[in-house]
Protein backbone atom coordinates (compact mmCIF):
# COMPACT_ATOMS: atom_id res chain seq x y z
CA UNK A 1 0.00 0.00 0.00
CA UNK A 2 0.97 3.64 -0.45
CA UNK A 3 0.30 6.30 2.15
CA UNK A 4 -0.49 9.89 1.17
CA UNK A 5 -0.34 12.53 3.91
CA UNK A 6 -1.97 15.95 3.63
CA UNK A 7 -1.62 18.05 6.81
CA UNK A 8 -3.14 15.81 9.52
CA UNK A 9 -5.03 13.55 7.11
CA UNK A 10 -3.79 10.21 5.85
CA UNK A 11 -5.02 8.30 2.80
CA UNK A 12 -4.08 4.84 1.50
CA UNK A 13 -4.04 3.71 -2.11
CA UNK A 14 -2.77 0.63 -3.92
CA UNK A 15 0.79 0.58 -5.22
CA UNK A 16 1.33 0.64 -8.98
CA UNK A 17 -0.83 3.61 -9.84
CA UNK A 18 0.44 7.01 -10.88
CA UNK A 19 0.42 9.95 -8.50
CA UNK A 20 -2.29 11.55 -10.67
CA UNK A 21 -4.53 8.47 -10.36
CA UNK A 22 -3.92 8.37 -6.61
CA UNK A 23 -4.89 12.03 -6.25
CA UNK A 24 -8.02 11.49 -8.31
CA UNK A 25 -8.92 8.51 -6.14
CA UNK A 26 -8.71 10.51 -2.92
CA UNK A 27 -10.31 13.61 -4.47
CA UNK A 28 -7.41 16.04 -4.35
CA UNK A 29 -6.66 18.38 -7.23
CA UNK A 30 -3.02 18.30 -8.38
CA UNK A 31 -3.28 22.06 -9.04
CA UNK A 32 -3.46 22.74 -5.31
CA UNK A 33 -0.53 20.66 -4.04
CA UNK A 34 3.09 19.67 -4.50
CA UNK A 35 3.94 16.02 -3.75
CA UNK A 36 7.21 14.85 -2.25
CA UNK A 37 8.67 11.39 -1.61
CA UNK A 38 11.60 11.18 0.81
CA UNK A 39 12.02 14.93 0.39
CA UNK A 40 12.16 14.85 -3.43
CA UNK A 41 9.42 16.45 -5.51
CA UNK A 42 7.53 14.06 -7.75
CA UNK A 43 5.17 14.78 -10.63
CA UNK A 44 1.86 13.33 -11.76
CA UNK A 45 3.25 10.52 -13.94
CA UNK A 46 5.32 9.01 -11.11
CA UNK A 47 4.40 5.38 -10.38
CA UNK A 48 3.84 4.88 -6.65
CA UNK A 49 5.57 1.89 -5.09
CA UNK A 50 4.57 -0.31 -2.19
CA UNK A 51 5.60 1.31 1.10
CA UNK A 52 5.89 4.81 -0.36
CA UNK A 53 4.89 7.67 1.92
CA UNK A 54 3.91 10.67 -0.17
CA UNK A 55 3.74 14.04 1.55
CA UNK A 56 1.25 16.41 -0.07
CA UNK A 57 2.07 20.06 0.55
CA UNK A 58 -0.77 22.47 -0.01
CA UNK A 59 -0.09 25.52 -2.15
CA UNK A 60 -3.15 27.63 -1.38
CA UNK A 61 -2.69 30.43 1.09
CA UNK A 62 -4.15 33.83 1.67
CA UNK A 63 -7.11 35.54 3.15
CA UNK B 1 8.07 13.41 -17.72
CA UNK B 2 11.23 14.99 -19.13
CA UNK B 3 12.70 18.46 -18.83
CA UNK B 4 12.07 20.41 -22.03
CA UNK B 5 15.52 22.00 -21.82
CA UNK B 6 17.82 19.06 -21.09
CA UNK B 7 15.76 15.87 -21.20
CA UNK B 8 16.52 14.97 -17.57
CA UNK B 9 13.75 13.83 -15.24
CA UNK B 10 11.36 16.75 -14.68
CA UNK B 11 10.63 18.08 -11.20
CA UNK B 12 7.87 20.54 -12.09
CA UNK B 13 5.12 20.19 -14.67
CA UNK B 14 3.94 23.60 -15.91
CA UNK B 15 0.71 22.44 -17.54
CA UNK B 16 -0.34 26.01 -18.36
CA UNK B 17 2.75 26.30 -20.58
CA UNK B 18 2.73 22.69 -21.88
CA UNK B 19 6.22 22.34 -20.44
CA UNK B 20 8.02 20.40 -17.71
CA UNK B 21 11.38 21.37 -16.22
CA UNK B 22 14.06 19.73 -14.09
CA UNK B 23 15.07 21.35 -10.81
CA UNK B 24 18.00 23.32 -12.24
CA UNK B 25 16.12 24.67 -15.24
CA UNK B 26 13.04 25.48 -13.15
CA UNK B 27 15.21 27.47 -10.72
CA UNK B 28 16.58 29.42 -13.69
CA UNK B 29 13.16 29.83 -15.33
CA UNK B 30 11.37 31.45 -12.34
CA UNK B 31 13.78 34.42 -11.93
CA UNK B 32 14.00 34.84 -15.72
CA UNK B 33 10.20 35.04 -15.94
CA UNK B 34 10.07 37.44 -13.00
CA UNK B 35 12.65 39.70 -14.65
CA UNK B 36 10.62 39.58 -17.85
CA UNK B 37 7.48 40.79 -16.06
CA UNK B 38 9.39 43.47 -14.11
CA UNK B 39 10.50 44.91 -17.46
CA UNK B 40 7.25 44.28 -19.37
CA UNK B 41 5.16 46.17 -16.82
CA UNK B 42 7.91 48.76 -16.05
CA UNK B 43 7.83 47.91 -12.36
CA UNK B 44 11.25 49.28 -11.39
CA UNK B 45 14.80 49.67 -12.57
CA UNK B 46 18.08 48.62 -10.96
CA UNK B 47 18.85 52.01 -9.41
CA UNK B 48 15.61 52.12 -7.46
CA UNK B 49 15.26 51.13 -3.81
CA UNK B 50 12.73 48.36 -3.32
CA UNK B 51 10.88 47.46 -0.14
CA UNK B 52 9.57 43.88 -0.18
CA UNK B 53 6.65 43.17 2.12
CA UNK B 54 7.45 39.80 3.69
CA UNK B 55 4.95 37.79 5.70
CA UNK B 56 7.10 34.73 6.37
CA UNK B 57 5.12 32.87 3.71
CA UNK B 58 6.42 31.11 0.61
CA UNK B 59 5.54 33.81 -1.93
CA UNK B 60 7.02 36.88 -0.28
CA UNK B 61 10.21 35.14 0.86
CA UNK B 62 10.63 33.63 -2.60
CA UNK B 63 10.14 37.07 -4.16
CA UNK B 64 12.85 38.51 -1.91
CA UNK B 65 15.12 35.60 -2.83
CA UNK B 66 14.47 36.13 -6.56
CA UNK B 67 15.10 39.89 -6.41
CA UNK B 68 18.38 39.25 -4.62
CA UNK B 69 19.39 36.67 -7.21
CA UNK B 70 18.56 39.16 -9.95
CA UNK B 71 20.76 41.81 -8.30
CA UNK B 72 18.11 44.33 -7.22
CA UNK B 73 18.45 46.51 -4.09
CA UNK B 74 15.67 45.03 -2.01
CA UNK B 75 15.11 45.40 1.73
CA UNK B 76 12.33 43.63 3.61
CA UNK B 77 9.45 44.74 5.80
CA UNK B 78 7.79 42.40 8.27
CA UNK B 79 4.59 43.59 9.97
CA UNK B 80 3.88 41.74 13.21
CA UNK B 81 0.09 41.48 13.40
CA UNK B 82 0.02 39.81 16.83
CA UNK B 83 -1.94 36.74 15.73
CA UNK B 84 -1.40 33.83 18.10
CA UNK B 85 -4.54 31.63 18.14
CA UNK B 86 -2.67 28.92 20.03
CA UNK B 87 -0.06 28.33 17.32
CA UNK B 88 2.05 31.50 17.77
CA UNK B 89 1.34 32.31 14.14
CA UNK B 90 2.86 35.80 14.07
CA UNK B 91 5.81 34.93 16.30
CA UNK B 92 6.75 32.02 14.06
CA UNK B 93 6.26 34.06 10.88
CA UNK B 94 8.53 36.76 12.28
CA UNK B 95 11.17 34.22 13.26
CA UNK B 96 11.21 32.84 9.71
CA UNK B 97 11.41 36.30 8.12
CA UNK B 98 14.25 37.31 10.46
CA UNK B 99 16.07 34.04 9.90
CA UNK B 100 15.80 34.47 6.10
CA UNK B 101 17.19 38.02 6.31
CA UNK B 102 19.97 37.13 8.76
CA UNK B 103 21.07 34.12 6.71
CA UNK B 104 21.56 36.32 3.63
CA UNK B 105 22.76 39.52 5.33
CA UNK B 106 19.66 41.47 4.24
CA UNK B 107 18.05 44.45 5.95
CA UNK B 108 14.62 43.75 7.47
CA UNK B 109 12.36 46.41 8.98
CA UNK B 110 10.02 45.06 11.66
CA UNK B 111 6.84 46.87 12.69
CA UNK B 112 4.90 45.56 15.68
CA UNK B 113 1.27 46.71 15.40
CA UNK B 114 0.54 46.22 19.09
CA UNK B 115 3.59 48.26 20.13
CA UNK B 116 2.79 51.03 17.64
CA UNK B 117 -0.97 51.22 18.09
CA UNK B 118 -1.68 49.49 21.42
CA UNK B 119 -3.84 46.71 19.96
CA UNK B 120 -2.95 43.71 17.82
CA UNK B 121 -5.11 42.60 14.88
CA UNK B 122 -7.40 40.20 16.78
CA UNK B 123 -8.35 43.02 19.21
CA UNK B 124 -8.64 45.66 16.49
CA UNK B 125 -11.06 43.44 14.58
CA UNK B 126 -13.16 42.89 17.69
CA UNK B 127 -13.23 46.58 18.56
CA UNK B 128 -14.23 47.78 15.12
CA UNK B 129 -17.69 47.28 13.73
CA UNK B 130 -16.01 46.98 10.36
CA UNK B 131 -14.33 43.87 11.70
CA UNK B 132 -17.44 41.79 12.13
CA UNK B 133 -16.60 38.73 10.07
CA UNK B 134 -14.05 40.80 8.15
CA UNK B 135 -10.73 40.05 9.85
CA UNK B 136 -8.96 39.96 6.48
CA UNK B 137 -10.19 43.42 5.48
CA UNK B 138 -8.97 44.96 8.76
CA UNK B 139 -5.65 43.20 8.37
CA UNK B 140 -5.35 44.41 4.76
CA UNK B 141 -6.06 48.00 5.79
CA UNK B 142 -3.41 47.87 8.52
CA UNK B 143 -0.81 46.28 6.24
CA UNK B 144 -1.39 48.76 3.39
CA UNK B 145 -1.08 51.70 5.78
CA UNK B 146 2.09 50.45 7.40
CA UNK B 147 3.72 49.45 4.13
CA UNK B 148 3.12 52.97 2.82
CA UNK B 149 4.38 54.55 6.01
CA UNK B 150 7.66 52.65 6.04
CA UNK B 151 8.20 53.15 2.29
CA UNK B 152 7.65 56.90 2.72
CA UNK B 153 9.67 57.30 5.96
CA UNK B 154 12.69 55.38 4.66
CA UNK B 155 12.63 56.74 1.11
CA UNK B 156 11.85 53.59 -0.86
CA UNK B 157 10.90 54.10 -4.51
CA UNK B 158 8.69 51.08 -4.77
CA UNK B 159 6.84 48.57 -2.65
CA UNK B 160 6.84 44.96 -3.90
CA UNK B 161 4.42 42.29 -2.71
CA UNK B 162 4.45 38.54 -3.32
CA UNK B 163 1.00 38.30 -4.92
CA UNK B 164 1.02 35.39 -7.37
CA UNK B 165 -1.25 34.58 -10.32
CA UNK B 166 -3.69 32.65 -8.14
CA UNK B 167 -4.01 35.62 -5.77
CA UNK B 168 -4.68 37.92 -8.71
CA UNK B 169 -7.12 35.55 -10.41
CA UNK B 170 -9.03 35.03 -7.14
CA UNK B 171 -9.24 38.79 -6.55
CA UNK B 172 -10.38 39.32 -10.12
CA UNK B 173 -12.97 36.56 -9.75
CA UNK B 174 -14.32 38.13 -6.54
CA UNK B 175 -14.42 41.61 -8.05
CA UNK B 176 -16.19 40.31 -11.15
CA UNK B 177 -18.66 38.32 -9.08
CA UNK B 178 -19.55 41.54 -7.28
CA UNK B 179 -19.10 43.83 -10.33
CA UNK B 180 -16.82 45.93 -8.19
CA UNK B 181 -15.96 48.43 -10.92
CA UNK B 182 -13.67 50.64 -8.88
CA UNK B 183 -11.58 47.67 -7.77
CA UNK B 184 -11.45 46.28 -11.32
CA UNK B 185 -10.07 49.61 -12.49
CA UNK B 186 -7.27 49.49 -9.95
CA UNK B 187 -6.23 45.84 -10.16
CA UNK B 188 -3.00 45.21 -12.04
CA UNK B 189 0.71 44.38 -11.84
CA UNK B 190 1.54 48.03 -11.02
CA UNK B 191 -0.30 50.62 -8.97
CA UNK B 192 1.21 53.97 -9.89
CA UNK B 193 2.72 56.25 -7.29
CA UNK B 194 0.49 59.06 -6.01
CA UNK B 195 1.45 61.86 -3.63
CA UNK B 196 1.87 60.15 -0.26
CA UNK B 197 1.46 56.64 -1.69
CA UNK B 198 4.38 54.52 -2.88
CA UNK B 199 4.26 52.72 -6.24
CA UNK B 200 3.13 49.15 -5.65
CA UNK B 201 4.21 46.25 -7.82
CA UNK B 202 3.53 42.51 -8.01
CA UNK B 203 6.46 40.85 -9.81
CA UNK B 204 5.04 37.32 -9.32
CA UNK B 205 1.61 38.17 -10.74
CA UNK B 206 1.98 35.76 -13.68
CA UNK B 207 3.44 32.83 -11.76
CA UNK B 208 1.13 30.12 -10.41
CA UNK B 209 0.91 29.60 -6.66
CA UNK B 210 1.84 25.94 -7.08
CA UNK B 211 4.97 26.95 -8.97
CA UNK B 212 5.93 29.39 -6.22
CA UNK B 213 5.54 26.60 -3.69
CA UNK B 214 7.81 24.40 -5.84
CA UNK B 215 10.33 27.26 -6.03
CA UNK B 216 10.37 27.72 -2.23
CA UNK B 217 10.81 23.98 -1.68
CA UNK B 218 13.56 23.59 -4.28
CA UNK B 219 15.41 26.65 -2.92
CA UNK B 220 15.09 25.27 0.64
CA UNK B 221 13.35 28.42 1.81
CA UNK B 222 11.90 27.85 5.24
CA UNK B 223 8.43 29.44 5.32
CA UNK B 224 5.33 29.38 7.49
CA UNK B 225 3.22 26.46 6.34
CA UNK B 226 0.26 27.00 8.63
CA UNK B 227 -2.59 28.97 7.17
CA UNK B 228 -3.35 32.24 8.95
CA UNK B 229 -5.83 31.05 11.60
CA UNK B 230 -7.99 34.14 11.02
CA UNK B 231 -8.32 33.46 7.29
CA UNK B 232 -10.14 30.13 7.63
CA UNK B 233 -13.19 30.24 5.36
CA UNK B 234 -12.02 33.42 3.58
CA UNK B 235 -13.70 34.02 0.23
CA UNK B 236 -10.36 34.34 -1.57
CA UNK B 237 -9.45 30.77 -0.58
CA UNK B 238 -12.81 29.49 -1.82
CA UNK B 239 -12.28 31.31 -5.13
CA UNK B 240 -8.82 29.78 -5.50
CA UNK B 241 -10.26 26.29 -5.01
CA UNK B 242 -12.97 26.96 -7.58
CA UNK B 243 -10.45 28.28 -10.09
CA UNK B 244 -8.23 25.25 -9.53
CA UNK B 245 -11.15 23.01 -10.48
CA UNK B 246 -11.48 24.92 -13.72
CA UNK B 247 -7.70 24.78 -14.25
CA UNK B 248 -7.80 21.02 -13.79
CA UNK B 249 -10.17 20.70 -16.74
CA UNK B 250 -8.65 23.50 -18.80
CA UNK B 251 -4.93 23.99 -18.11
CA UNK B 252 -4.06 27.66 -18.47
CA UNK B 253 -7.59 28.89 -17.62
CA UNK B 254 -6.42 30.96 -14.62
CA UNK B 255 -3.62 32.60 -16.58
CA UNK B 256 -5.92 33.32 -19.50
CA UNK B 257 -8.58 34.80 -17.18
CA UNK B 258 -6.07 37.27 -15.73
CA UNK B 259 -4.22 38.14 -18.94
CA UNK B 260 -7.45 38.61 -20.91
CA UNK B 261 -8.63 41.00 -18.22
CA UNK B 262 -5.42 43.05 -18.42
CA UNK B 263 -5.66 43.13 -22.20
CA UNK B 264 -9.34 44.07 -22.19
CA UNK B 265 -8.70 46.91 -19.79
CA UNK B 266 -5.79 48.16 -21.85
CA UNK B 267 -8.06 48.11 -24.89
CA UNK B 268 -10.55 50.36 -23.15
CA UNK B 269 -13.12 47.94 -21.74
CA UNK B 270 -13.12 49.95 -18.53
CA UNK B 271 -13.14 53.68 -18.99
CA UNK B 272 -12.06 55.64 -15.98
CA UNK B 273 -14.74 58.17 -15.24
CA UNK B 274 -12.95 61.38 -14.35
CA UNK B 275 -16.03 62.62 -12.53
CA UNK B 276 -15.89 59.87 -9.96
CA UNK B 277 -12.17 60.05 -9.38
CA UNK B 278 -11.98 61.08 -5.78
CA UNK B 279 -9.86 64.02 -4.80
CA UNK B 280 -7.34 62.96 -2.19
CA UNK B 281 -6.69 64.85 1.03
CA UNK B 282 -3.88 64.24 3.54
CA UNK B 283 -5.02 62.64 6.80
CA UNK B 284 -4.37 65.15 9.63
CA UNK B 285 -2.79 62.44 11.83
CA UNK B 286 -0.65 60.28 9.56
CA UNK B 287 -0.45 62.45 6.44
CA UNK B 288 -1.38 59.60 4.09
CA UNK B 289 -3.91 60.48 1.36
CA UNK B 290 -7.57 59.71 1.93
CA UNK B 291 -10.64 60.24 -0.25
CA UNK B 292 -12.74 61.93 2.44
CA UNK B 293 -11.68 65.01 4.37
CA UNK B 294 -10.67 64.20 7.95
CA UNK B 295 -9.07 61.07 9.33
CA UNK B 296 -8.19 58.18 7.02
CA UNK B 297 -9.79 54.76 7.59
CA UNK B 298 -6.70 53.50 9.41
CA UNK B 299 -6.51 56.42 11.85
CA UNK B 300 -10.26 56.28 12.45
CA UNK B 301 -9.78 52.66 13.41
CA UNK B 302 -6.72 52.93 15.64
CA UNK B 303 -7.33 56.33 17.24
CA UNK B 304 -9.71 54.99 19.92
CA UNK B 305 -6.99 52.48 20.83
CA UNK B 306 -4.45 55.24 21.37
CA UNK B 307 -6.62 57.23 23.77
Amino acid sequence: MVKLVLRNQEYEVHAGMTLLSALQKIGILPEGIVATRTGEMIEEDEILKDGDVIKLITAISGG
Amino acid sequence: MKCRMCGAKASVNLRQHHMALCKDHFLEWVPAQTERFIKKYAMFIRDEKILVAVSGGKDSLSLWDILQRLGYQADGLYICLGIDEGIQYSAESQRLAESFAAGRGLRLHVVDIQKEYKDAIPVLTLKNRRGKGKDCSICGLVKRHEMNRIARDFGYDVLATGHNLDDEAATLFGNTLNWAGEYLLRQGPVLARKPGLARKVKPLCRLYERDMLAYALLRNIEYIYDECPLSVGAASIQYKELLNRLENQRPGAKLSFYLSFLEARQNGLFIERQAIQAELHPCPICGQPTSAEGLCSFCRMVTPSLK
